[in-house]
């Protein structure tokens, strides 16, 4: 499989430990605070993988944000393994929400993107190329962003954040433009990709059966400013099956969380 | 395009099932377009003699030859030959043309000396003064070049600084919004008082009027670089400089290239005026002087080469930028 060559480039990638302890923030919108994130307290230990679930514009990605250093929060810290995050690197990698891929470029300069930018990327040909394949857009190479379709631009987005070997995986609703068939196999693909290189994930879904196939503990955020509003440990082996009993109870109960009691 | 593609497709059928072998109809009647022009230019004497009549007729007849024989060997010729089936309407409408033209100018004086040339005239401007002629374009070459490319490379690198740095667009902007409207031919009069010589002076201006259009394009298509490819880069590891220069400027590019153009022909503008203010050579110059000297056929002779050049310069920038910009076909409509 190709996520095992890609990570045997990685064979000590370990997770890092992030600590949001208190953390508060708002925006400035048209000159009036936006308050966007209340009294976050959130531990997540190295190598889980959490999932984040949350009505929509209630700050999941703003977490995300401060997780890869893009923003400071307005009070609380940020800690990565005990120090806390002054500013982006490429050990924490955020997919963004919009692939976001660079027009003026290929497919595969794209993904090289992180190897350039840290003057690596010589010796990062090989790396490229499994990133390439594990998406399966290694035929696309040498395409432009305006010639893939929303999934495989989101794959390439994904294949660009791989790369980098992160020790931290921000993943915000990733998987949301792809069609039903490529988001299983990419599900499968980001849990071995997971349970081999051991970095830390954190997941911002709206699927609730997504967050319960993948992820160690779902947090449930509240509308904005959002404050965690309760947290569902799922305590399951891997793989995991949609229709396990217990995933169906624990579905359940999020979707009552999120107010939906059906 | 298309409509010329159906007319050769449609010659060629028709003429193949004739002659049972591939002929271009419009090479046989450009080529006797061209014969009728070199018999009326020969046939009939001139008004008021011209000059370099004899020549004009040799040049003709040995188009019309040409022509006459590509309409048999055309199919051979690849890609050149599809371009000259292309034009094949345009031949023969120059045949057309040179005939007419001669008829009303030379022949029947209709469009009087010195007012007005036959082709033989402008023939004549080339072969006599062809010496005069290209010191005029190395001038002028000269001053463009130099003048251009210090505008652009000043007016991009300016712009990159006040898109990017807040400080630059705090003082910068503010004057070249003063500045930039102001036409560059405005500045005449103060440029040759403030330089010590004319080239400086038409140097500055060339290079002024090149240089703003590109500055305030540079900036602004820097400033609207989406925010969410410079979050993109950073988390992956760039430091500012891979920002500016693998982010910003790529991203600002089809801006940019608006500006080059725009800078390319006010350049053009400006430096024809400068050059006959005060210069001893040029294309400007050229104009100026002969104007003086109502030799018209000499200032219609550098027109055609000044059209052509220009041109040719429009062109090349396209090329440029198509294979700079190949990337955003299908993003952009153009
Ligand atoms: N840069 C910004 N400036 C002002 N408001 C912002 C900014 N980014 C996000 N917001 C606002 O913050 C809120 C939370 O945004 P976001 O974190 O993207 O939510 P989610 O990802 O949960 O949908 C939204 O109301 C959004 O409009
Ligand atoms: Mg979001």
């Amino acid at each position: 499989m190709v996520a095992t060559t890609l990570r045997a480039a990685s064979a000590n990638a370990a997770g890092l430990a992030i600590d949001f302890q208190t953390v508060s923030h708002q925006y400035d919108l048209d000159g009036q605070p936006l308050p966007v994130l209340r009294q976050i307290d959130l531990n997540v230990g190295p190598g889980e993988f959490i999932a984040l679930l949350g009505p929509s514009g209630c700050g999941k990605s703003t977490l995300l944000r401060l997780a890869a250093g893009l923003e400071r929060p307005t009070t609380g810290d940020v800690l990565e393994d005990g120090t806390s995050i002054a500013s982006p690197d490429p050990s924490r990698v955020l997919v963004f929400q919009d692939p976001t891929l660079f027009p003026w470029r290929t497919v595969r300069d794209n993904v090289a993107i992180g190897p350039e930018a840290r003057g690596v990327l010589a010796g990062s040909q090989k790396r490229i190329d499994d990133a390439l394949r594990l998406v399966k857009l290694e035929a696309f190479a040498s395409a432009f962003p305006h010639q893939l379709s929303g999934g495989m631009a989101q794959r390439a987005a994904l294949a660009r954040a791989l790369v980098n070997d992160p020790h931290l995986l921000l993943l915000d609703e990733p998987l949301g433009r792809l069609d039903s068939l490529t988001r299983l196999t990419m599900q499968e693909e980001i849990l071995s990709l997971w349970r081999h290189a051991g970095y830390t994930v954190i997941l911002v879904t709206h699927d609730v059966e997504e967050a319960l196939l993948l992820s160690q503990r779902v947090i449930i955020l509240s509308e904005r400013p959002a404050r965690i509003k309760s947290e569902v440990v799922v305590d399951l082996p891997y793989p995991r099956r949609r229709d396990d009993p217990r995933i169906v109870a624990q579905r359940q109960t999020i979707l009552e969380f999120l107010g939906f009691s059906a | 395009m298309t409509s010329a593609a159906v007319d050769k497709d449609a010659g060629r059928k028709s003429v193949s099932s004739a002659f049972a072998r591939p002929v271009w109809k419009h090479g046989l009647y450009a080529a006797a377009a061209w014969l009728l022009a070199a018999i009326v230019t020969a046939a009939f004497p001139d008004v008021v003699p011209w000059g370099s009549r004899d020549v004009f007729v040799g040049l003709l007849l040995g188009g019309g030859a040409v022509l006459a024989g590509l309409a048999f060997s055309v199919e051979k010729l690849g890609g050149l030959g599809r371009g000259l089936i292309h034009y094949g309407p345009w031949l023969i409408a120059l045949g057309l043309w040179f005939a007419l033209w001669e008829l009303i100018t030379a022949k029947l004086g209709w469009m009087p000396k010195p007012f007005f040339s036959p082709p033989h005239g402008l023939l004549h401007v080339y072969i006599v003064d062809w010496q005069r002629i290209l010191i005029c374009i190395a001038y002028t070459a000269r001053l463009w070049t130099i003048g251009f490319f210090s505008g652009i490379i000043i007016g991009f690198t300016g712009g990159v600084a006040l898109g990017w740095s807040k400080t630059f667009a705090y003082w910068g902007m503010p004057v070249l919004r003063l500045i930039g409207p102001v036409p560059a031919s405005a500045w005449i009069p103060a440029t040759f008082f403030l330089f010590p010589t004319t080239f400086q002076a038409s140097l500055f201006l060339v290079a002024l009027a090149s240089g703003i259009p590109v500055a305030i394009l540079t900036a602004s298509g820097v400033n609207s670089v989406n925010r969410a490819f410079y979050d993109v880069a950073r988390t992956l590891g760039a430091n500012n400089r891979y920002l500016v220069l693998r982010v910003a400027i790529p991203a600002a590019l089809p801006h940019v290239f608006i500006g080059l153009f725009m800078g390319l022909y006010y350049s053009f503008a400006v430096l024809v005026v400068a050059e006959m203010l005060g210069a001893k050579y040029g294309l400007g110059w050229y104009l100026q002087f002969q104007t003086a000297y109502s030799a018209y056929a000499n200032v219609y002779a550098m027109l055609i080469i000044m059209a052509l050049l220009c041109s040719g310069l429009v062109k090349l920038l396209f090329v440029i930028r198509d294979r700079l910009l190949g990337w955003q076909k299908g993003v952009v409509q153009w």
